[in-house]
């Protein structure tokens, strides 16, 4: 069980700062959202969670240590990313590639055997991609390709899960399904799991925190009833009096176009 | 489920995802050993099959086959010929599997061997040896492979040199200071050829390649460039398919890339620079003979490495019996002979099959 924290960090590409001065702390079964503007450093924060891209300055821990001094192969057992949806190649069917997701648990000299190939045909269980695994992947729909690269993360049986969009491309019925997974795996597991979310209803639904970002710092951050308010949407997206209280659960949701001028 | 469990249930792999099947490898390696028979039978001194075959396995330990053929058949068999064949498979094999490579590396199709400034390289090193008015042998090396060897590993330590951006190295950049590189090199080589005199001839024939100067020191220095590199790039195939996804993907599934790509590349360089320097710059091979294999056995890199190996070595040992035998007693560069003949069979495998294989 990892904890992933971020001290005094700024982050961006080219010495032009994107995220300044971020302190960050996403604890073991906890689910948090990031929420903010298009452009505003979701994905960035992301990959930087990753070791994709560097720090500028300050410190990004993973379970405590350094991340800049985890290999690889160790690095992609304790954190794994679901990305927005990539250009896949071709030549492989899905069931390859959520079976990729088990390369940082095989050796130089191993190859997968019937334990790996178990985990993936469940993982696609889990996420009802089960019935695409011999189709090749550049026939397959967006939002079946983020099921498998969800199903793919699953595999990789990591301690945390960051998501950047995992519900971009989803209708509905899939959109709730897979964070109830999401969900479940941090009850039942005590998964770690951050998501940048753009929704921001199905983020005051499912996150028991919020991160809300907005020129290059984090402008709010609780409890979805603290961090989805008139005051800070207004502030962030220029959008006016559309939080609303959810009727059944008492969260708060916005709906735009709803206030009556 | 326990992880017991998990081993025990049986499992039902979804179709059309079974790796390739161990006999299909025991085919091929035998076919190479009757490629390598075959080749070594004919020439201008026809030999039977039999005979060669004899001969060849009274070479291998503990076999002892009392001679029922003369020193001189014996001779043109063990010392002549299967060097030539033999230094064709070596060099076939090492030209496929790095192919293979630099275009699951560089997820490229259009990448082969030479893209990155080896056959250039190796050809300036090459061309400066014919016209150096010198000539020594160190330890088998003589002076125009030594020279074509050191001319390959320069040009592509100066494209990597060129291509590295602090501690990455970007695929397109390299490719391009590789196609950059190669070009300044290759006009040096023109003017250097047309301005050779009486040695033209020789240094084109090189150029285009051929195996007829090949002897047993020479695959001798080649055998553990070869076998090395083979050994190492197979290791990486899964990594390899991992790569073919991109490389942000490929890192945070827990692959050191640039680390590959260093490994990778030196493995791939070394092998082909080997090779190069001793038949000059064959064309074709590199480029095609993976893609035949994709074609026939899938995308796989696990399969792809070692079935680009066996079918390199079959088509390179082929292509040299072809190009000594079929003008005899004049010899035919083997490069010219690997595009006639390659092509139209790869066009026909790709009519054929319209799956996509990259």
């Amino acid at each position: 069980m990892i904890e992933l924290e971020m001290q005094k960090v700024s982050l961006g590409y080219n010495h032009h700062p994107i995220l300044r001065d971020m302190n960050l702390k996403v604890s073991p079964g906890e689910l948090v959202g990031l929420i903010g503007p298009n452009g505003c450093g979701k994905s960035t924060l992301i990959k930087a969670f990753s070791h994709i891209i560097n720090p500028m300055s300050g410190r990004i821990l993973v379970d405590g240590r350094v991340i800049s001094v985890i290999p690889r192969r160790e690095l992609a057992r304790l954190v794994g990313v679901v990305p927005q949806i990539p250009l896949l190649p071709s030549t492989f069917s899905a069931f390859e590639i959520v079976l990729m997701g088990r390369n940082p648990h095989l050796g130089l000299f191993q190859s997968e055997g019937p334990r790996d190939w178990n985990l993936a045909l469940q993982a696609m269980q889990k996420t009802a991609t089960q019935s695409l695994a011999d189709r090749r992947v550049n026939e397959l729909s967006g939002g079946e390709i983020q099921c498998l690269l969800i199903a793919r993360a699953l595999v990789q049986e990591t301690k945390a899960i960051l998501l950047d969009e995992p519900t971009a491309n989803l209708d509905i019925g899939r959109q709730v399904e897979i964070l109830d997974l999401m969900k479940d795996l941090c009850r039942t597991q005590n998964l770690t799991v951050l998501a940048a979310l753009h929704d921001l209803n199905l983020a005051a639904q499912y996150c028991d925190r919020l991160v809300l970002i907005h020129d290059g710092r984090i402008h709010a951050e609780g409890k979805p009833s603290e961090v989805i308010t008139n005051k800070n949407i207004k502030q962030v997206y220029g959008a006016e009096n559309c939080v609303y209280t959810h009727p059944v659960n008492g969260l708060p949701i916005v709906l735009v176009g709803a206030a009556r001028k | 489920m326990s992880i017991k469990q998990l081993e025990e249930a049986s499992v039902e792999l979804p179709k059309g995802i079974l790796r390739q099947r161990w006999y299909v490898y025991a085919i091929i390696v035998v076919l190479v050993l009757l490629v390598l028979v075959l080749a070594t039978s004919i020439g201008s001194v026809s030999v039977p099959f039999s005979t060669t075959f004899s001969i060849l396995a009274d070479k291998l330990p503990f076999v002892d086959i009392t001679p029922t053929w003369s020193v001189n058949i014996e001779t043109i068999i063990f010392d002549i010929r299967l060097p030539r064949v033999l230094m064709a498979g070596l060099v076939g094999a090492a030209l496929a599997i790095a192919g293979a490579t630099y275009q699951g590396l560089f997820r490229n199709p259009l990448a082969d061997p030479y893209l990155i400034g080896v056959a250039q390289g190796a050809s300036l090193g090459a061309v400066i040896g014919f016209l150096l008015p010198v000539s020594w042998n160190l330890a088998g090396f003589g002076l125009i492979p030594l020279l074509a060897f050191v001319g390959a590993l320069l040009a592509t330590t100066t494209v990597y040199l060129l291509a590295r951006v602090g501690k990455a190295l970007p695929v397109t950049t390299l490719i391009l200071a590789g196609v950059a590189l190669s070009a300044l090199l290759s006009s040096i080589v023109s003017y250097l050829v047309i301005s050779s005199g009486e040695s033209m001839k020789a240094i084109i024939f090189w150029l285009m390649g051929s195996f007829a100067l090949s002897d047993w020191s020479e695959v001798g220095i080649v055998l553990p460039y070869v076998a090395a590199g083979v050994v190492v790039i197979t290791l990486f195939g899964r990594m390899l398919n991992v790569m073919q996804l991109d490389e942000e993907q490929a890192q945070q599934l827990g692959v050191n890339v640039e680390r590959l790509k260093i490994i990778l590349l030196a493995a791939a360089t070394l092998i082909t620079a080997a090779s190069v320097a001793f038949v000059g710059t064959i064309g074709f091979v590199g480029i095609i003979i993976p893609h035949a294999v994709r074609l026939v056995w899938g995308s796989d890199h696990r399969s792809l490495l070692p079935l680009s190996v066996l079918i390199g070595a079959i088509f390179m040992i082929l292509t040299d019996l072809i190009a000594r035998t079929i003008l005899s007693p004049t010899e035919i560069p083997i490069g010219v002979i690997t595009a006639i003949c390659g092509a139209p069979f790869f066009l026909y495998l790709l009519r054929r099959r319209k799956k996509a294989i990259f």
